[in-house]
C-alpha cells in the first residue's frame, strides 16, 4: 500500500488490520528501518544518526535520560517534527520499506497510519462518541450512521474502555478520569485503523491502576500493532516492552531484547542509566 | 563503576556483598576447625563449631531478608540485580557448606572416643586443606570480583573428586583388614563426602561468582571425574 495513495475504509474487517492481506507481517518484520537520522533545532543537533529496526507487532521501548533525543526521534516516526519550524530531519527512515520523508507523502494519511498518544490524555472538548468519530470523520473513513457507529464501538472494545462508557458516549470526554482519558485518546487513534501507534510517556500521569491498565492494553494491541513507546519508567519499559533502546547525549547507544538490556546490558552508560548511577 | 545516585542504595548493596563477605569468612573457619578437631581429636574445638553453626545459619536468613528487601524497594537492574541475586545464592552455599562443617564436627566426637587412625586422619587433614583454599580462593574472588580465580576454583573441582576417590579406597582397605574399623571408618568416609561437597559447593559459587560479573552463565560442562566412586 501507498503512503499517499489510501484505499477505501472497509469498516468490518479493517481497524488495526494491514488492509493488504499480502502485507501480514510477524513480530519478525521490521515495520521501520531508520538509517542515519539525524535532527537539528536549528543549528543544534538532537540526534547524531540512528540507525535502528523497529519491528513489528511488538512493543519497542526507547528510554534514556531528559534530552536524550528519544521524544525528538519518536516523533520522526511520522513527522511531527514538520511542525516545529526550526526542526531539519536527515537520514531516511523506511515505513514498509517506503521512504516516509518523500515529498510525496501526505503527513495527515502518514498519521492515519502512525497514531501518536501523548503524556497528558487530550482528548477534544466533545462528547465521547465525536471524540472517536472525529478522525474517521475527516478521512472519509465511514458511508453511514451504522458504519460510524461500528468503528466507534470497536475502537472503544480495542482500547478496552467500552464497558465504561458504553451508556454514556454522549457525554463530554473531558469528565472522565485521567486513566479512562488516556484510553480515549488511544481509542481516536485506533479509530483511522492506524498501523503503529507511538506513545510518548503514556502512563507519566495516570496513577498505578490506570497505569496498569494501559500496560494491560498495551500487552493486547501488539497482537495486531507495531507500538513504540518512550517511558522513564524503566519498570514499565521492562514490563511492557520486547525490544529496549536506550538514548543518550542524541546516539542510540544499544538496542536489544528488554530481558537482556535489563539484565545484562552490554554498553556502561546503559548500565549506569539503569541502575541509577548517572551523576 | 560509578557511585549511585541514591547514595542509600549504594549502601544497601555494598552491605548485602559484605554480610556474605563476613559468612564467608566465617564458614572458611568452620571448615578449617572441623577439620582441625579431627586431626587433634579436640573436642573442645568441635563443639564449638557445633555451637558457631547457628550464626550462620542466621547470617543466612538475614542476606536474604536484606536481598528481598532490595528487590522490594529499589528494583535493582543489571548488574545490580546480579549482586542481589548472587549474594542470596552464596549465602544458601555458605550455609550448606556449615552444615557440612557441623556434621564433620559431630562425627570427630564419635571417632574421638576409638582408637586413633593417624593415617586416615592425615587424609582427611590434606583434603580439607584443599577443600578449605578452594573455598578461600572463591571467597577473595568474590570480594574482588575476580574472574580468573573463580575460573580456576571452577576448573579445579577434580583434584578434590580424586581425594575423595582414594579416601575411599583407603577406607575400604581398612575395613576389610580390620572389621572393628568400620564404625570409626564409616564416619570418616562421611567426612571425606562432606569435604567433597563442600568443594561442590565452591565450584557452584563460581558460577555465581561469574554470572554476577559478566551476565553469562556458564556454558561448559562442569570438569567431573567419569569414574566417581559413590
Amino acid at each position: 500500500m501507498k503512503l499517499y495513495t489510501r484505499p477505501l475504509y472497509a469498516p468490518d474487517t479493517s481497524i488495526g488490520k494491514p488492509r493488504d492481506p499480502s502485507m501480514t507481517t510477524s513480530a519478525t518484520t521490521p515495520k521501520f528501518v531508520a538509517r542515519d537520522v539525524k535532527v537539528y533545532y536549528g543549528d543544534k543537533p538532537a540526534l547524531h544518526g540512528i540507525d535502528i529496526d523497529i519491528l513489528d507487532k511488538s512493543v519497542t521501548a526507547f528510554i534514556g535520560p531528559s534530552g536524550c533525543g528519544k521524544s525528538t526521534f519518536l516523533r520522526c516516526l511520522n513527522r511531527m517534527n514538520d511542525t516545529i519550524p526550526s526542526a531539519r530531519v536527515e537520514g531516511t527512515i523506511l515505513l514498509d520499506g517506503e521512504d516516509l520523508n518523500d515529498r510525496k507523502v501526505d503527513p495527515v494519511v502518514l498519521r492515519a497510519r502512525v497514531g501518536m498518544v501523548f503524556q497528558k490524555p487530550n482528548p477534544f472538548p466533545k462528547t465521547i462518541y465525536e471524540n472517536v468519530a472525529y478522525g474517521p470523520k475527516i478521512h472519509g473513513l465511514a458511508t453511514s450512521k451504522e458504519e460510524m457507529d461500528h468503528i466507534v464501538e470497536s475502537s472503544l472494545k480495542k482500547a478496552s474502555l467500552w464497558n465504561e462508557v458504553s451508556d454514556r458516549l454522549h457525554q463530554q470526554g473531558t469528565g472522565l478520569s485521567g486513566g479512562q482519558q488516556q484510553r480515549l485518546v488511544i481509542a481516536r487513534a485506533i479509530a483511522v485503523g492506524p498501523e503503529v501507534i507511538l506513545m510518548d510517556e503514556p502512563c507519566s500521569a495516570l496513577d498505578p491502576i490506570a497505569t496498569a491498565k494501559i500496560e494491560e492494553l498495551i500487552d493486547e494491541l501488539r497482537q495486531q500493532f507495531c507500538i513504540v513507546i518512550v517511558t522513564h519508567s524503566m519498570a514499565q519499559a521492562a514490563r511492557v516492552s520486547q525490544k529496549t533502546a536506550f538514548f543518550h547525549l542524541g546516539n542510540l547507544v544499544e538496542v536489544g531484547n528488554t530481558e537482556d538490556i535489563f539484565t545484562n546490558p552490554k554498553d556502561q552508560r546503559t548500565q549506569d542509566y539503569i541502575t541509577g548511577r548517572f551523576g | 563503576m560509578n557511585p549511585h545516585t541514591v547514595k542509600t542504595y549504594g549502601e544497601e548493596l555494598d552491605q548485602l556483598s559484605a554480610e556474605v563477605i563476613l559468612m564467608g569468612g566465617l564458614a572458611e573457619a568452620q571448615v578449617a576447625d572441623a577439620v582441625e578437631a579431627v586431626a587433634r581429636r579436640d573436642v573442645a574445638l568441635a563443639q564449638s563449631v557445633i555451637q558457631r553453626d547457628q550464626r550462620l545459619d542466621e547470617l543466612e536468613k538475614d542476606i536474604e531478608r536484606k536481598a528481598i528487601r532490595l528487590i522490594a524497594l529499589r528494583q535493582p537492574m543489571a548488574s545490580d540485580l546480579r549482586k542481589t541475586v548472587s549474594a542470596m545464592k552464596i549465602a544458601t552455599s555458605l550455609e550448606r557448606t556449615g552444615d557440612l562443617a557441623k556434621n564433620i564436627a559431630k562425627r570427630s566426637l564419635v571417632i574421638s572416643e576409638s582408637e586413633p587412625m593417624s593415617g586416615l586422619t592425615r587424609s582427611i587433614e590434606r583434603m580439607g586443606k584443599l577443600v578449605s583454599s578452594r573455598l578461600r580462593d572463591v571467597l577473595d574472588a568474590y570480594k574482588g570480583s575476580k574472574l580468573d580465580i573463580a575460573q580456576a576454583v571452577w576448573s579445579s573441582d577434580t583434584e578434590v573428586d580424586e581425594h575423595y576417590n582414594a579416601m575411599f579406597r583407603e577406607l575400604l582397605t581398612y575395613m576389610m583388614g580390620d572389621p572393628r574399623t568400620i564404625s570409626a571408618c564409616t564416619h570418616v568416609l562421611f567426612m571425606a563426602k562432606n569435604l567433597e561437597r563442600i568443594g561442590d559447593h565452591a565450584t557452584n559459587m563460581a558460577e555465581h561468582i561469574h554470572y554476577e560479573v559478566t551476565g553469562e552463565d556458564y556454558m561448559n560442562e562442569r570438569p567431573k571425574l567419569t569414574t566417581m566412586e559413590p
